[in-house]
């Protein structure tokens, strides 16, 4: 069974607790110049989760939000199905688990994420890329990811991705506290991370011109050709170079005669 | 043809050596200390100078195997000529691909690491392993030439093994070449619509092979004065009119792309995006193209011409897919390092050298046997 997290934006209060035990399971250098909960924090090879503080427009009052970044572990995610070296797996209980092993360092999977969630640890001579794992130890032993454990608030559900999902589709119908979007049910053909929220996504700074469908499956358009034009190139190739040598002998023969 | 070397110092040799030595220099820099410090590459762009050269080579480097298809499959005798020399323009070609690649993965003590864990969904390890063994399939074809001056025997038994290898050098790189348009089909949502299209692939294959011919044309009229290689003007006529007719039905593919993805509305907004892509359509197929076909393109300058543009906008293409194209997406914050600019410029000194060395001390220009 695949588990996710739903995060419900109306919730958190932007302490930036998740970040914190974040770095402390993952054993994440704390950096001054870089914070991981601010106004303007980023996402970097230390930084794998952020909450951004936003003053957003409500019912023409300014209020503050806070959201939280992370990978989204999508269900057919681009960066694995990109990566060569298979060094990025989609797991069966949900996390996208990058393996630094078998990384090659060409960061494909930088370019072709639609969240723009791996980082890259520039400053080292042998860099690997960095990204929220899920802390997907804990969750094959049973347990919830660091983040959501330490949530004060409850604004991070940890669940079944089919009840979570379920369980968000009613709360956003009752009433009209939250806008009509479970952002990540169908981003990207649906994620493992989940949020809900009483303004609009797009206000929010969130991704919003990212295909329903699932990134790979452009490519695989045109990857499921690659046996044909192999197999049938070579036939083809053969073939016209034995007709176009023949030909030319034969030219030959007649100018000969 | 003598078994000396022969390698005459002058002074623009004597520079390029010195570029190449400050490249070398700068590799060690670049490897010992990493990508952030010797690079300005950065999360946000993560690719840069680097995969441009990359593309771009390997694009003009599509010589060797349109004239392999036309000497090798087609059996077009009276292109025979110049199948070396192709052949040679891109052997250096992708071992300047192989020698950049290796620097520009973070990991490059990891570089083998594909041939074991196979990610087979990624157009990348398409790229990777044709480009593997087309290189290999080129160094065969390469040392054809090359133990021609040493030992007959060798020769006569690289011989048999020709016809194989010349197929599998004309195909693989059908199969590459799409690939590499292909690692763009990932990010509809980043690349701007005027060259993000489902059939990139097959955009950058056509490119690739039109631009064979263009670049054989200037090659064959720049050594045509240097080293005293006669290639009959006729013959490069009738090539460059292959690129010509190509060229005319690429014009028609990427309109009717435009029109069928509703993409033509960004042609003329005006702004970065659109200049740019008229610029590369314009200056880059329709000139040449109208070149191409007039009787000024049968005269030495207007082929070098038809060259020079057809070169400019295929270069032009790949800089758009790469930059010009992913800025609206990724927005401001990357300009190639000195040290970026500096190894690639090293890079590119070598194969001229190599180019040359090689021309001056082996039958590549007068060998109707190819």
């Amino acid at each position: 069974m695949s588990k996710a997290v739903l995060v419900d934006v109306t919730k958190c209060v932007g302490c930036g607790g998740c970040t914190v035990a974040c770095k402390m399971w993952n054993d994440l250098e704390f950096d001054k110049s870089m914070p991981s909960h601010s106004e303007n924090p980023k996402l970097t090879s230390k930084n794998w989760t952020t909450v951004t503080y936003q003053k957003v427009n409500k019912g023409g009052k300014q209020v503050w939000r806070f959201v939280k970044e992370q990978c989204l572990h999508c269900e057919d995610p681009a960066c694995a199905s990109v990566c060569f070296s298979k060094a990025i797996k989609k797991t069966p209980q949900g996390p996208v688990v990058y393996y630094p092993n078998l990384c090659v360092g060409c960061r494909y999977c930088m370019v072709a994420c639609p969240f723009d969630i791996p980082k890259y640890q520039w400053e080292k001579v042998l860099p690997s890329i960095t990204k929220c794992q899920m802390c997907v130890t804990k969750i094959k032993k049973g347990e919830a990811p660091a983040c959501t454990s330490v949530c004060p608030t409850n604004a991070l559900t940890f669940g079944d991705r089919d009840k979570l999902l379920a369980f968000a589709k009613k709360k956003i119908e009752n009433g009209d506290k939250y806008i009509k979007h479970i952002y990540g049910e169908k981003e990207a053909g649906g994620t493992n991370w989940f949020y809900i929220s009483d303004v609009s996504f797009k206000e929010l700074g969130f991704p919003t011109n990212i295909p329903k469908e699932p990134l790979p499956h452009y490519t695989h358009e045109y990857l499921k050709l690659t046996p044909t034009v192999f197999i049938g190139g070579g036939a083809l190739f053969t073939a016209l170079s034995i007709y176009t040598r023949r030909r030319n002998e034969i030219a030959k023969e007649k100018e000969g005669k | 043809m003598t078994k000396k070397w022969s390698f005459k110092l002058t002074p623009t040799r004597k520079i390029l050596i010195a570029l190449v030595i400050m490249s070398l220099i700068l590799a060690i820099y670049r490897l010992a200390t990493g990508l952030g410090v010797s690079t300005n590459l950065n999360d946000k762009w993560p690719w840069g100078l680097w995969i441009g050269f990359d593309l771009t080579a390997v694009a003009l480097a599509g010589a060797g195997y349109s004239i392999c298809f036309l000497v090798h499959v087609l059996h077009i005798e009276r292109f025979k000529i110049i199948a070396r020399r192709a052949l040679l323009f891109s052997f250096l070609g992708y071992i300047f691909v192989l020698a950049t690649l290796i620097l520009e993965i973070g990991r490059w003590d990891n570089f083998w690491r594909p041939f074991i864990s196979w990610g087979i969904h990624s157009p990348m390890f398409e790229v990777y392993m044709c480009i593997s063994v087309y290189t290999f399939i080129q160094l065969i074809e390469f040392a054809e030439i090359f133990v021609q001056k040493f030992s007959p025997t060798w020769y006569r038994r690289i011989e048999k093994v020709m016809p194989v290898v010349v197929i599998l050098g004309a195909l693989l790189p059908f199969g590459h070449q799409a690939s590499l348009g292909a690692i763009y089909l990932i990010v509809p949502h980043k690349l701007h619509p005027l060259w993000w299209s489902s059939l990139l692939p097959w955009f950058f294959l056509i490119t690739s092979f039109f631009v064979g011919p263009a670049i054989v044309a200037i090659e064959v009229l720049w050594s045509g004065k240097i080293f005293n290689s006669n290639v009959n003007i006729k013959i490069l006529r009738s090539l460059i009119r292959i690129s010509g007719g190509i060229m005319v039905a690429y014009l028609a593919l990427k309109v009717f792309d435009l029109i069928n993805r509703n993409a033509f509305q960004y042609l003329f907004t005006g702004g970065l995006e659109s200049s740019m892509f008229l610029l590369e359509m314009v200056a880059g197929i329709i000139l040449p193209v109208v070149i191409c076909f007039s009787p000024w393109g049968t005269t030495k300058t207007g082929m070098v011409t038809f060259g020079i543009l057809t070169v400019s906008g295929v270069v032009l293409n790949r800089v758009n897919v790469v930059f010009t194209g992913m800025y609206g997406a990724l927005g401001a914050g990357y300009t190639p390092a000195g040290i970026e600019w500096g190894i690639s410029i090293g890079l590119l000194s070598l194969v001229v050298l190599a180019y040359i060395f090689i021309v001056e001390n082996f039958n590549i220009y007068h060998a109707e046997k190819a």
